[in-house]
């Protein structure tokens, strides 16, 4: 039973007044029609499954049914960050890596990956879904 | 005042000009389940307060609330969960997402009520939505009326997170429902009309050990 | 009285029982008495009962071990009656009462003499671990025979089988601490805590708060420790920030410190909830707490020592031992031999001697034991044999004697000779296990301390350890402790910690432990007594020693082979013992070889405090339209559709007998075909949308177009994913030229609702639109068949001439008085009006249309009949007829489908994928059986040629089959691959009793194939 932060109705609220989405920062294609089926195939069916930093989205469903997006460590589901449809994570596993690194840690094997919304996947993608 | 296009959206007065029976979402329940009565050891009441105007607002938060104030005289709530009402306490508005407010009124004003709001908004962009057949409200009072409300909702009643003047929408039971702190006595639910049987059956149930009572 | 002479045990004097309170108890069918404060197992200790049960696998005897939840042996089967059984209660857990009925829970047909001991014989001298799988498994299919006698002889608790008079609930809890256990750390942290005026939940699993202060022989400011703890718990009970629960076991700790707590709340009163004011409360409860913070002060586990024939009756813990005395006022027997590893322990022998009972030695692994304690016993002449252990209890059914050797530890051998002392109690204390499984539910893995031999909890953010629950073991530290950590939360919390006078400990000097789990025999152990491990499972250290030379290296794999720490038990006594053995096994150190991880539950937790008040009448919401009371009068019978009650069909009484299903929805049909029905149809989905942008939202959600509907104008409408496979359908009517007000299925409403704002919020939220959900707002009566507008126009001001009011428009006018909307839309074929009220006047629109309706022979339907109605018509029910694989194609939809519509509406790119282009895809058809008298089986799989082998290509399936009154033949719907290029085919459906049906591929549309009816 998740804990979360309703970046609009700005305070916790329980796991049952939220529905989860899947992964974040999945942008729909701009010109579908121009995509090669590959490509259509890959936004349609293929989702990344990290160990460690995940982006994803959620909507409080029972509450104000606003989307918005979740980052959450997969391993220790603790939840690091809420934040509104279009705005950008403060974390990712990119991030936390380097923090490590400067402070000099070092970041184990396999521990933190991220996919879908490393730093620059999160540039990459398009529309207002980020 | 009858129906009309406004903004390229069709009003309509919902309720009739005869006389004709109404039903609140709760007649089937005191039909079925009964109303146990209140007496000295009750230590919740319930009371329906049936067919007021239910609105539902949706737009940008600053246009709505001038149109509100004009019309209302009473602004939106400032906050988010936020709930507000006007002097006699008989209309009130609350926050139900960075977009959309409840707005609930004595029975047969919203209609004239979203005319007005639809007049002083103009152009903006904005919708106004009647829900009054959908919903009904309740109050829930009593000395146990918290505990009952822990039984039921995960939302923290306690008054330190729920003070007077805050409104959610959460989990209830199984379903979903509003509910508000109008006052240090009393707290508001908002139930749906289609939920409403399952919810009054499960606070009768829920509200035995406290002899609860329902008032008419 | 005679009764209190029965217990022989019992201490004139001491304990914190009711001496003048008599209770009697029935356990296996014999009478006995208690007091008042005690638990079962005290009261059964008191009556020198020695065996409680028989073990799980070997079925030997069982006597009471432990005095609290560790207890692995004494669990029963409680009640008097059938409705009041409950399995698996550990009788150190269970508070007497008058009246009490308990049962062994193992030992079928009694726990004297038992016909399993036949099956420990079976398996010879030695049960190898996997013994049921090796020796039960030929034939295979004799399993379930041999697992049904091998499960009642080993008995696992039953079920009651009638109803339970008790009710159970749930509470929702919030806190910034809460804190578990209340004993020296816990009470010191939770005052701590209270005073700072943070909100604090108090709970602790036993029937008095205290923990180890309600036995201590401590003095705490030159009182009693239990002094103390009594003002605490006064001056905490006062405050209003603080919830204390006793008698509340915190189970499960889930995540972001989300703790389920259990508490008992009449279990100690009686085996039902005894009226309040004619109001019988819950029997248990759920508290489901979130917390700010958790600050765990579950104390220790002592660590039985692991010798031969440990688990004969006489066979304690030595902390029990000392419970048994100072709180309940029993001595569990006459002459005590304690074996220990450490000081702490010799307090159990301190107390037996205190009560007046011989202590025949203490026998002590360490070499030269020099604590206070020791020094106290030697003082009194208790002798004290070093440097050695118990090797081996003697007796069958109680303890005779106890054999003693000098041992040597490390080297794991019995250096001298060994000695019989005569006894019939030994006590064993081999240290103590710090309870860590509420912080291992969190996944933080714990962590061997070789200071302390044990675990100590892994804790994640916001989650303290305090006391004896993270090694502190002497009470001046551990109340020290819970101040220290209390402090701590506050802390995170933001708030200042106000301090508390700590009580006045007299300091006492310790003498370091020594490690010792498995005690060393003269015999290998595999060939010498049984030294058991984990009593619950009957898990000894042979077995684990056999795990680990057949080649489970892997705790985890030892644990699931040897079945230690299953069940009910989840290895409080046994675990660490365990490791240690296979770590010496393996020749490795026990943080090496790790620890398995606990789940939840901590302690079994009935159904009834899971369930709460959801279950019965109360399971699920069942909604209701603003008709059900009309529904309910007239002897509706009911189908579920999601969590709505929607009227299936309305039986008639006809000769004095009720109509069967097809004899009522023959006749709803035809009336419908040839007259006139009606239709609650309040159920769908209905979403109000406004702004400038609708149209165009609209024209992207659907698969049709929507840029010229006209106000008053009416589209169906067929909603895809972006996969291109069928969602959703539903009517979308154009109310204004920015309001739209559309329809969805019953069963889709929420999913479409929230499918508009996803695609509004995270794709195109610059397209200025609202949607709203007004489901309940409207009621939605359907008045169909070809009687229709005669039996309107006698109640509505709306012009129904055909030529005015065409299918497909809507209307706005009185029907009944009441304003409302009328739709002409039709999913029966027929001539229909869908009439929308606000849903507080649709009794009365109903109860009007019925008033007129007489002459018309107005006749209500339910769902049964529309079903079979539409499926004349060939229309889909989506979610029926389509199973997300489902294209608008494969319907035969492309006339819903707008290929040229300017933008790449939802779905549209993916009926150019190759998969979406095939051929030989299932396609909607319709089938015809040959024999007019078959209504296929609805699912029934399709083949092309009957006579082929088995397996045969299956082509297809049924998804809707009726018998249809007007046409008087079976009809059904089907996807068939390539169908639409099938038309005429012959197809086969063989069914399971081996009936072959044949039925013809024909058009879905069965009935007034033009569509002219519709259209009068």
């Amino acid at each position: 039973m998740f804990h979360i932060h309703c970046p609009y109705c700005e305070e916790l609220r329980e796991e049952e007044e939220f529905h989860p989405k899947g992964q974040a920062h999945i942008a729909r294609p701009a010109d579908p029609e121009a995509c090669s089926d590959e490509a259509w195939g890959d936004y349609l069916f293929f989702r990344d499954n990290p160990r460690g930093i995940h982006h994803e989205l959620w909507v409080h469903a029972i509450g104000c049914r606003k989307f918005f997006n979740i980052t959450r460590n997969t391993v220790t589901y603790e939840i690091l960050e809420t934040y509104k449809m279009g705005e950008q994570p403060a974390i990712t596993a990119e991030s936390l890596a380097s923090t490590e690194k400067l402070a000099g840690v070092q970041v184990a094997g396999g521990g933190q990956q991220t996919v879908g919304a490393s730093d620059s996947a999160v540039k990459d993608s398009r529309g207002a879904k980020v | 005042m009858s129906n009309s296009v406004a903004q390229n959206v069709r009003t309509f007065e919902t309720h009739p000009e005869a006389t004709v029976p109404a039903e609140s979402p709760l007649a089937w329940s005191y039909h079925h389940s009964g109303r146990p009565s209140a007496s000295a050891k009750s230590r919740v009441v319930l009371r329906e307060r049936a067919m007021l105007g239910h609105l539902i607002l949706r737009g940008g938060a600053i246009v709505l609330d001038e149109a509100v104030r004009q019309v209302l005289g009473f602004g939106l709530p400032g906050r988010p969960n936020g709930l507000t009402r006007d002097a006699s306490g008989e209309r009130s508005i609350q926050w139900l997402s960075p977009d959309e407010w409840l707005v609930i009124v004595p029975g047969g004003e919203e209609f004239a009520l979203e005319g007005k709001l639809r007049k002083a908004l103009g152009e903006a962009h904005y919708a106004i939505v009647d829900a009054s057949g959908g919903q009904t409200l309740i109050e829930l009072e009593g000395e146990m009326a918290r505990e009952l409300l822990m039984k039921s909702t995960p939302y923290d009643v306690h008054p330190d997170a729920f003070p007077v003047g805050k409104g959610v929408t959460t989990v209830f039971a199984k379903a979903t429902v509003i509910l508000r702190r109008p006052d240090e006595q009393r707290w508001e639910l908002v139930l749906r009309r289609s939920f409403a049987d399952y919810l009054y059956r499960w606070i009768l149930d829920a509200g035995a050990e406290y002899a609860i009572g329902v008032e008419a | 009285m005679t009764r209190n002479a029965q217990q022989s045990n019992r201490l004139a004097q001491g304990g914190r029982i009711d001496r003048a309170r008599t209770l009697s108890f029935t356990f296996n069918g014999k009478r006995y008495s208690g007091h008042a404060g005690d638990t079962l197992a005290s009261a059964l200790l008191a009556n020198g009962v020695d065996i409680v049960n028989r073990s799980f696998k070997y079925s030997r005897p069982r006597g009471i071990v432990a005095a609290g939840a560790e207890e692995p042996n004494a669990l029963v089967q409680l009640g008097s009656t059938e409705a009041a059984q409950v399995p698996n209660v550990r009788a150190t857990q269970q508070a007497l009462f008058d009246g009490l009925t308990a049962q062994s829970t193992n030992g079928w047909p009694n726990v004297q003499r038992d016909v399993m001991s036949l099956v420990g014989k079976l398996g010879g001298r030695f049960m190898p671990p996997g013994f049921y799988y090796k020796t039960f498994m030929a034939p295979a299919s004799m399993w379930m025979t041999y697992e049904k006698y091998i499960r009642k002889g080993a008995g696992l608790g039953r079920s009651p089988m009638e109803r339970d008079p008790d009710s159970y609930d749930h509470l929702h809890q919030h806190c910034d601490l809460l804190v578990v256990g209340a004993g020296p750390a816990g009470l010191s942290a939770a005052l701590t805590a209270a005073r700072s005026g943070a909100r604090v939940i108090l709970c602790d699993e036993q029937e008095e708060m205290g923990g180890s202060l309600l036995d201590s022989r401590e003095l705490l400011d030159h009182q009693p420790a239990a002094q103390w703890a009594e003002r605490v718990v006064a001056e905490l009970a006062a405050l209003d920030n603080v919830t204390l629960l006793p008698r509340t076991t915190a189970n499960g700790y889930h995540d972001h410190h989300f703790v389920t707590l259990h508490e008992r709340r009449t279990e100690h009163l009686g085996e039902t909830a005894p009226l309040v004011d004619g109001y019988r409360p819950a029997r248990s409860r759920m508290h489901r707490v979130r917390a700010g913070q958790v600050l765990l002060a579950t104390g220790a586990h002592e660590r039985p020592l692991v010798y031969g024939n440990n688990d004969v009756p006489g066979n304690l813990l030595a902390g029990a031992v000392s419970t048994y005395i100072r709180r309940y006022g029993v001595v569990p027997g006459n002459k005590l031999v304690l074996s220990t590893s450490n000081d702490h322990a010799y307090r159990a022998a301190l107390d037996w001697n205190d009560a007046g009972r011989e202590v025949v030695a203490i026998v002590d692994a360490r070499k030269s034991p020099d604590g206070e304690l020791v020094e106290q016993a030697r003082a009194l002449g208790i002798r004290v044999i070093a440097g050695s252990a118990v090797l081996e209890a003697k007796g069958s059914n109680r303890v005779n004697g106890a054999r003693v050797a000098t041992i040597d530890a490390e080297a794991f051998k019995v250096t001298g000779q060994a000695e019989t002392l005569e006894c019939d109690t030994i006590a064993s204390s081999g240290g103590y296990s710090p309870v860590i499984h509420l912080a291992s539910h969190t996944g933080a893995r714990p962590t061997w301390n070789d200071e302390i031999l044990g675990f100590v909890p892994g804790l994640v953010k916001g989650v303290h350890a305090a006391g004896s629950a993270r090694g502190l073991h002497d009470l001046a530290e551990g109340l020290a402790d819970g101040i220290t950590m209390a402090s701590r939360a506050l802390d995170s919390l933001g708030r200042s910690a106000k301090a508390i006078e700590l009580p006045q400990v007299d300091a006492r000097r310790e003498g370091a432990a020594c490690a010792l789990y498995h005690v060393p025999h003269e015999k290998p152990t595999l060939r010498g007594p049984k030294q058991f491990v984990d009593l619950q499972n009957d898990v000894t250290a042979a077995a684990i020693e056999v795990a680990t030379r057949e080649g489970f290296e892997s705790i985890e794999h030892v644990k699931r082979y040897t079945a230690m720490g299953f069940g009910t038990d989840q290895g409080k006594l046994g675990n660490i013992n365990g490791m240690a053995i296979a770590a010496r096994c393996l020749g490795k150190s026990i943080p090496e070889v790790g620890t398995t991880v606990f789940r939840p539950n901590y302690t079994p937790v009935t159904f009834g405090a899971i369930a709460g008040r959801h279950c019965r009448e109360l399971f699920d919401p069942e909604r209701y339209t603003a008709l059900h009371q009309w529904h309910v009068e007239h002897g509706a019978e009911f189908e579920d559709v999601g969590q709505w009650k929607r009227p299936w069909y309305f039986p008639k009484r006809v000769n004095g007998k009720l109509e069967t299903l097809d004899e009522a929805v023959a006749r709803e049909c035809l009336a419908v075909r040839q007259g006139v029905g009606v239709l609650d149809a309040s159920t769908l989905g209905k979403i109000d949308i406004q702004g400038p942008d609708a149209r165009e939202f609209l024209g992207r959600v659907y698969t049709n177009k929507w840029a010229k509907l006209a106000p008053g104008r009416v589209r169906y409408g067929l909603m895809c994913k972006d996969d291109g496979m069928l969602m959703d359908d539903g009517t979308t009517s154009c109310l204004g030229e920015n309001h739209f007000l559309m329809t969805t299925t019953t069963g889709g409403a929420a999913g479409v609702m929230e499918w508009l704002e996803l695609w509004h919020q995270t794709e195109w939220p610059e397209l200025q639109v609202y949607f709203t959900s007004v489901t309940d707002h409207w009621a939605t009566i359907t008045v169909t068949g070809p009687e229709a507008r005669k039996l309107l126009a006698e109640i509505t001001d709306i012009d129904l001439d055909k030529e005015q009011f065409t299918f497909m428009d809507w209307r706005e006018g009185k029907v009944a008085e009441v304003p409302a909307r009328v739709f002409r839309i039709s999913f029966t074929g027929e001539l229909a009006y869908e009439i929308n009220v606000q849903a507080n006047y649709a009794m009365h629109v109903w109860q009007t249309l019925f008033a007129h309706g007489e002459k018309y022979d107005l006749t209500p339907y339910g769902t049964e009949t529309m079903h079979v109605l539409r499926a004349e018509k060939g229309l889909i029910i989506a979610g029926q007829d389509t199973d997300g694989s489902v294209t608008p194609e494969d319907l035969g939809m492309q006339w819903a489908v707008g290929y040229d519509k300017p933008f790449a509406w939802i779905g549209k790119r993916a009926l150019s994928r190759p998969d979406t282009r095939r051929v030989d895809r299932k396609q909607l058809v319709g089938l015809k059986p040959r024999d007019p008298k078959v209504v296929l089986e609805e699912g029934a799989q399709i083949v092309l040629d009957p006579d082929h082998a088995i397996p045969m290509p299956m082509v297809g399936h049924v998804t809707s089959s009726y018998y249809s009154a007007i046409l008087g033949h079976g009809i059904a719907l089907a996807v068939v691959k390539g169908g639409h290029n099938r038309m005429g085919e012959t197809v086969y459906l063989p069914m399971v009793d081996g009936q072959v049906h044949e039925a013809e591929i024909v058009s879905n549309v069965f009935y007034d194939p033009k569509g002219e009816r519709q259209h009068v």
